[in-house]
């Protein structure tokens, strides 16, 4: 797209949820932010489990969004570490799937997902890495390279996770795609925006540019805005993950989660609008005033 | 008086004690009062981190917190810690599903690959921890489930087979040091670094250790497990876990 700044049309990126879910096709692999219980883009993961979107392939630091697109059916494979709730560890609706072999996967250790990446995001068919070694993971295909200086070592190369899209949810961003991230750690959403081909971030709010208060924020700037395609204004939307500063995990409603089967919690929780969701949930009063957990 | 969870807390705590400047990760509650208890104990140059993205001047206790504020002395984003233990700089102290004569470990699935009996965790960061730094286990159950025979399942962290190394080379940072459990304390002393029983926990025969072990053990003449002091109880009981969480993991 050439000249989208020209003055007769200033750059916006601004774009509805389920635009953003028309992004996306059948098929596709794509890599979701955030890590187990924390900062994941749940209101985009939700209109994907609602939408007819189907054989993803997903790359994750898994939570509840591996969880339920594991069980909404739309996985033909899983690029993952680990799946993990923290404070109740084990996802139920993921281990059903994963225990009928309802999809693929490939396990990895979870700084070869890091790897993998990075790879990607700097344009390289694979980074060579000792992890691996000695272990089931090496099983899965992964070709090794020998280094051309003294040593000589053989190492594993872990191929570049190339992604068609990323989703990332961040708290603040403006029209323009400019983002921050105010949570104490980054995770490695920014590898997965240079990864993907196209980048949809949900953010806490949409402001003007001036209000992202860049001159305290900058080390919360996590990519420029370059990467960006798209900008989904989604408060609350990473509920029930933990958005610390904005609001913490909902343990309460993870333990629905993990207490719910999963067409009972499809049709309380994931068949509704986003407005209907926050009520369905307990309202923004409660979800804003959700304390930080402890992990 | 002490609890079997306090003598594995001590137990735990001694696989710090030789350690430098390293960061003490203990996974699950009870390694983790004893990665506390090391650094209060046995050995402060110790990093610890509280749970989340700071490291900390001394361990926070677990459980509701109170008015107790983390000591914050750095900063510990995830990608921070991949760098480090990369690097070696860590001693880790996990709960794994599985282990088998080897070493090797298990957190992924239980049975058949495609479709497993029970899909667990995932590798997380076994691959990676256990070819770059020492790493140590903790069993709550000691049983043949648990302790395997043959090879674990899905190998997640590395251990001493040279048929899984490449070219048969073993790993750069390849090192097991202690597995504690409800019956006993191990370690990976025996020829070819296969496992030993080095104490059994009070009223524990070493027969007993070998009937729920699915593989063979060195070690007939182990100690008994040395009873925590004063010091370590009162550490544990007042500072580490004043809420006594550690009184939910043996039923």
């Amino acid at each position: 797209m050439n000249g989208s700044g020209a003055a007769d049309m200033p750059l916006d990126k601004r774009i509805s949820l389920d635009d953003a879910v028309g992004r996306l096709q059948n098929g596709m692999t794509i890599g979701i932010g955030g890590w187990a219980t924390r900062r994941k883009p749940m209101a985009l993961v939700r209109a994907i489990a609602r939408s007819g979107l189907r054989d993803l392939t997903v790359v994750a630091y898994g939570g509840p969004d591996v969880g339920m697109l594991a069980a909404a059916g739309k996985l033909r494979k899983l690029i993952f570490g680990f799946v993990s709730l923290d404070h109740s560890p084990l996802d139920p609706h993921f281990r059903l799937a994963r225990q009928a072999g309802a999809f693929e996967v490939m396990e990895l250790d979870e700084g070869m997902v890091h790897w993998g990446l990075r790879a990607a995001a700097m344009r390289m068919p694979f980074l060579p890495t000792r992890v691996g070694t000695g272990t089931s993971i090496a099983d899965q295909g992964l070709k090794t390279v020998v280094s051309p200086y003294e040593d000589g070592e053989e190492f594993i190369a872990m191929p570049a996770l190339r992604l068609d899209a990323a989703l990332l949810h961040v708290h603040r961003a403006d029209a323009l795609g400019n983002t921050l991230v105010l949570s104490p750690d980054p995770f490695f959403d920014e590898l997965m925006a240079r990864a993907a081909d196209q980048v949809i971030v949900t953010a806490e709010a949409v402001v003007e540019t001036d209000a992202l208060n860049m001159p305290a924020n900058l080390r919360f700037n996590p990519f420029e805005r370059s990467v960006v395609s798209a900008v989904v204004e989604a408060r609350f939307g990473a509920h029930p993950t933990a958005a610390n500063p904005d609001y913490g995990l909902d343990l309460a409603h993870l333990k629905t989660y993990t207490e719910t089967p999963w067409a009972a919690y499809y049709s309380r929780f994931v068949e509704l609008a986003p407005e209907e969701y926050l009520e369905a949930v307990g309202g923004a009063a409660r979800v804003g005033a959700l304390p930080e957990a402890v992990y | 008086m002490f609890t079997l969870a306090e003598l594995c807390i001590v137990a735990m705590a001694q696989a710090w004690r030789e350690d430098d400047e390293v960061l003490a990760s203990g996974m699950t509650l009870l390694p983790r009062l004893a990665a506390g208890l090391a650094k209060l104990t046995l050995n402060d140059a110790l990093l610890m981190t509280d749970g989340e993205n700071g490291f900390v001047t001394e361990p926070v206790p677990v459980g509701p917190r109170g008015d107790y504020k983390p000591r914050l002395e750095g900063w510990a984003p995830y990608a921070r810690t991949f760098d480090n233990l990369w690097s070696g700089k860590r001693h880790a102290f996990v709960a794994p599903t599985q282990i088998d004569r080897y070493g090797q470990t298990n957190i992924s699935t239980i049975g058949l690959r495609e479709k497993p009996k029970a899909a667990l965790l995932g590798a997380r960061g076994f691959p990676g921890n256990t070819i770059h730094h020492p790493n140590s286990f903790f069993f709550p159950s000691h049983h043949k489930r648990a302790f395997v025979a043959g090879e674990v399942d899905f190998v997640c962290g590395a251990g001493y087979n040279p048929e899984r190394w490449m070219n048969g080379k073993k790993p750069i940072g390849l090192d097991l040091r202690l597995i504690v459990t409800d019956l006993a304390v191990l370690d990976f002393t025996g020829p070819g670094n296969s496992i030993r029983v080095k104490s059994l926990h009070p009223g524990v025969s070493f027969a007993k250790v070998q009937e729920n072990t699915g593989f063979e053990l060195m070690g007939e003449d182990a100690p008994e497990t040395e009873a925590p002091s004063a010091e370590a109880l009162e550490v544990i009981r007042t500072r580490l876990d004043p809420h006594g969480l550690r009184a939910s993991v043996f039923k």
